[in-house]
């Protein structure tokens, strides 16, 4: 049985990857005041997969979609998504933090109502670095995941993929049938600039927003975990300059490290 | 590729970086500064060949840096000057410290000192045995004092990327290098002051300036190793002079050591002065020949909030000016820099940096301009690009663009300005030429020099020796830059060259120079832009404070 690939990617607004994040006076959370965000950069990433196999492979692709889960200011970076040429885009509107299990559950529903076939996202956010939310939905769904991408390649009749994953000093490729998620790697592609023209086009179109209440009433999204606080990591002290190799060890000695 | 700074994702991007560097051809020079320096230690595992007669120790290597004296046979050393004695080290090592000393001995074997002979584009050479590099003012005042009794020629140096062959010795000059002399002094957030030695790294400033929340009101792309001293003293413009205005007027004070050893300072940093002569404004520009300045008071600004850059093309050079125009009016106080490039010299910069940098549009076109906007909200300078953007884009003035996206994208865009000059020099050589223009004909010069080229028949593929002219720079302030890629120097490039584009200049009313200074290279034509009277009462002012003539000799003045 062979259908067409209908690709979900989900996409999360980050606090921009250049800035140096700091924690905020209550050590809940980082400074956001006036901060840059912009798209994950690994959902980048999936975002130009997913476009570079509905240019490659355009009989085999019924459509692609981006969804974002979060608050308004998520347009910006479907908008993006848009203009670079993904087919339709969907915001879950909600100013609440979600947990990945949470995240997990939001997409599995969406995957389940518009029968994705293939979801292909980030590995991680750089924001909280989870590394969970792939793993979680394929388990929801009970489908096969293929984490860390660096090369996605369908057969031809597109009943299941070849995915050549990074790991610890190699690669290894893994091959699944189809429904699947990918999660991508740093590697696996260079994404595009967005054109200013193909921008232009889409700033006025209006983004669908999809209310949890609404349209996921039975998910259960409440946290799981409670934040107890946040510190920046201890700042090493500098390192000083010794004369000669007798100093070296004296310091060793006083420091009881020999 | 991208670079995450989270630590989570540190593995892959040392993975990636390291991957890059695998993949780097070993001649392509990546980065200012400090892989400048790289190339040229790198050298040193060169076998010396000793040429019998010659100072010359190595030589060779089809990059190999000739000496100025070799290259200009009619620039003599005045012997008015004393050649360098054994005294002098004495008395030098009796003042300094052993780490602010580097002598070669009086052997012919000058490599140790490439680094400070050497100038950056690797066009002038001198054969200096001794540099000083003080650690502190009163130091500098005693080696003047000293140098000046005994008639010892000094070039003052800072980061050494000056590109007219200023900061370089052409002979035996002692050269006083000011790294040592690297301290912030203070910085009073209130006013944006800045207080700092002559000798801090322009990039150090900057850094230490936005800890602050404020910016040093001058960037250019060889921040990585100029110094602050050294700016002012060339009067650097760069990037940003289009909001921020000339080191003319953000330099608050100077304090300079005068050849006969005086330290003369007007550190005390009022924005409103008016006693008397503004005797700063002397030494901003005079490129190290009156005296060398050693601190710097200037007025710094307040770090911009929200910044947006975009890569747009247009078909022509007069849709480049119409753009401006509008830039102008609709972006106004937000817009901090305007900067256009040709098509050569992206497609220079391309085979340069392309592989590790995607170009940002998906076709080439004729002329591509830089705008970036800086301001304190994001919302509202959104909003007016936005607007700017979409009418340039339906009046068809614009033909296609991007928009920076994330902070790497807005990095890797100005790449793609601030590597075309590294790209027109990194295959063998380059001339420079940095005029200023009435802006409707700034474009010109770049067609006429092409065809000037073509005539002569030095401009194609190899074995020609010129790749490309192009053309870039910062059209707000009317400045271009004309760069001549070549494979090697040559003198028939260079009298093709010169005096044809300092007369084409100097017919259309502009300046020979717009922000590189004149030094060795434009020395003798500073008459295409300066009068008669100008001139003069420059060589008295020379000639009143520095009688002696040891500041900086052969250069300028």
């Amino acid at each position: 049985m062979s259908s067409k690939l209908k690709i979900l990617v989900p996409v999360k607004r980050v606090l921009d990857h250049q800035i140096k994040p700091l924690v905020n006076a209550a050590h809940d959370g980082v400074q956001t005041q006036g901060c840059k965000f912009s798209i994950n950069p690994f959902d980048d990433i999936a975002i130009e997969e997913a476009l570079r196999i509905k240019t490659n492979r355009s009989k085999d692709v019924d459509s692609t979609h981006a969804i974002s889960i979060g608050v308004d200011k998520c347009q910006d970076i479907l908008r993006n998504c848009l203009a670079k040429g993904i087919d339709s885009v969907s915001l879950v509107e909600t100013s609440e933090p979600l947990e990945p299990l949470a995240v997990a559950k939001l997409l599995a529903h969406e995957v389940k109502e518009k029968k994705y076939n293939v979801v292909l996202m980030g590995k991680q956010a750089i924001d909280d670095d989870s590394n969970n939310t792939g793993q979680m939905l394929a388990a929801l769904l009970n489908w096969p995941q293929a984490t860390n991408a660096c090369k996605v390649e369908f057969n031809d009749s597109v009943t299941s993929c070849k995915v050549t994953r990074e790991i610890d000093g190699g690669e290894e490729t893994v091959e699944a049938s189809l429904p699947l998620v990918i999660t991508t790697d740093l590697r696996l592609n260079q994404p595009r600039y967005v054109g200013l023209s193909k921008l232009m086009k889409v700033k006025r179109v209006k983004i669908p927003k999809l209310s949890l209440s609404e349209h996921f009433p039975d998910v259960d999204i409440k946290s799981k975990l409670t934040t107890l606080s946040i510190n920046e990591p201890q700042s090493k002290p500098p390192g000083i300059m010794l004369k000669n190799v007798d100093e070296l060890v004296s310091k060793l000695k006083d420091a009881k490290l020999i | 590729m991208l670079k995450l700074s989270r630590t989570a994702v540190k593995n892959c991007k040392l993975l990636s970086v390291f991957k890059r560097s695998l993949t780097c051809s070993p001649n392509v020079r990546l980065s200012s500064s400090l892989l400048v320096s790289n190339c040229n230690s790198i050298k040193k595992t060169f076998t010396p060949i000793n040429c019998a007669g010659s100072i010359r120790s190595y030589s060779n290597g089809p990059n190999a840096v000739k000496l100025t004296s070799e290259v200009y046979p009619n620039v003599h050393r005045n012997n008015h000057y004393k050649k360098l004695s054994s005294d002098d080290l004495e008395y030098f090592n009796s003042i300094l410290s052993k780490q602010e000393i580097m002598y070669t001995g009086t052997g012919n074997n000058l490599q140790e000192l490439d680094l400070y002979n050497e100038d950056w584009m690797k066009k002038y050479k001198g054969q200096s045995h001794l540099v000083l590099k003080p650690k502190s003012v009163e130091k500098i005042s005693l080696i003047l004092n000293y140098c000046n009794e005994e008639k010892l020629a000094v070039v003052p140096q800072g980061g050494n990327t000056d590109l007219v062959g200023a900061s370089v010795p052409v002979f035996d000059e002692i050269i006083l290098s000011l790294n040592n002399l690297n301290q912030i002094r203070e910085f009073d957030p209130v006013s944006g002051i800045l207080k700092c030695d002559a000798g801090v790294i322009l990039e150090n400033a900057d850094n230490y300036l936005r800890e602050h929340d404020h910016i040093f009101p001058l960037d250019l792309g060889a921040k990585g190793s100029c110094h602050v001293g050294g700016v002012c003293a060339t009067n650097a413009g760069g990037l940003r002079l289009l909001r921020y205005g000339s080191l003319h007027g953000s330099v608050l004070g100077l304090e300079v050591v005068m050849p006969n050893g005086d330290i003369v300072s007007s550190m005390h940093s009022l924005r409103k002065d008016n006693t008397g002569y503004d005797l700063k404004q002397l030494f901003i520009g005079a490129e190290g020949t009156l005296g060398i300045i050693t601190g710097v008071s200037i007025l710094t600004q307040p770090k911009p909030q929200a910044i947006n850059v975009s890569f747009l093309a247009v078909q022509n050079y007069e849709a480049v000016q119409k753009v401006f125009v509008k830039a102008k009016k609709e972006l106004a106080e937000i817009l901090s820099a305007f900067e256009f490039m040709d098509q050569r010299s992206i497609q220079l910069t391309k085979k340069h940096i392309e592989k590790d940098t995607p170009f940002p549009l998906e076709e080439e076109y004729p002329f591509y301009i830089l705008i970036e906007t800086s301001g304190s909200n994001k919302a509202h300078d959104d909003a007016k690009l936005e607007t700017f953007l979409e009418s340039a884009m339906e009046s068809e003035i614009v033909i296609d663009g991007t928009i920076a996206q994330d902070e790497t994208e807005l990095q890797n865009l100005w790449k793609w300005r601030e590597m075309i000059p590294e790209s027109s020099q990194c295959q063998g050589g380059v001339y420079k030429y940095d005029v200023s223009l009435p802006l409707k004909d700034l474009y010109s010069l770049v067609e006429v020099v092409n065809k000037k080229l073509v005539e002569a028949d030095l401009l194609g593929s190899a074995p020609k020796p010129v790749i490309a002219a192009v053309g870039y720079g910062h059209v707000g302030d009317g400045n271009l830059h004309l760069n001549v890629a070549t494979r090697l120097y040559s003198k028939e490039i260079e009298c093709t060259l010169e005096p044809f584009v300092y007369e084409y200049v100097s017919s259309k009313h502009g300046s020979i120079s717009a922000e590189h200074g004149l030094g060795f290279q434009k020395k003798n034509y500073i008459s295409y832009t300066k009068s008669e009277p100008e001139i003069k009462m420059m060589k008295d002012l020379k000639k009143h404070y520095d009688s002696n003539g040891i500041m900086n000799p052969y250069k300028f003045i």
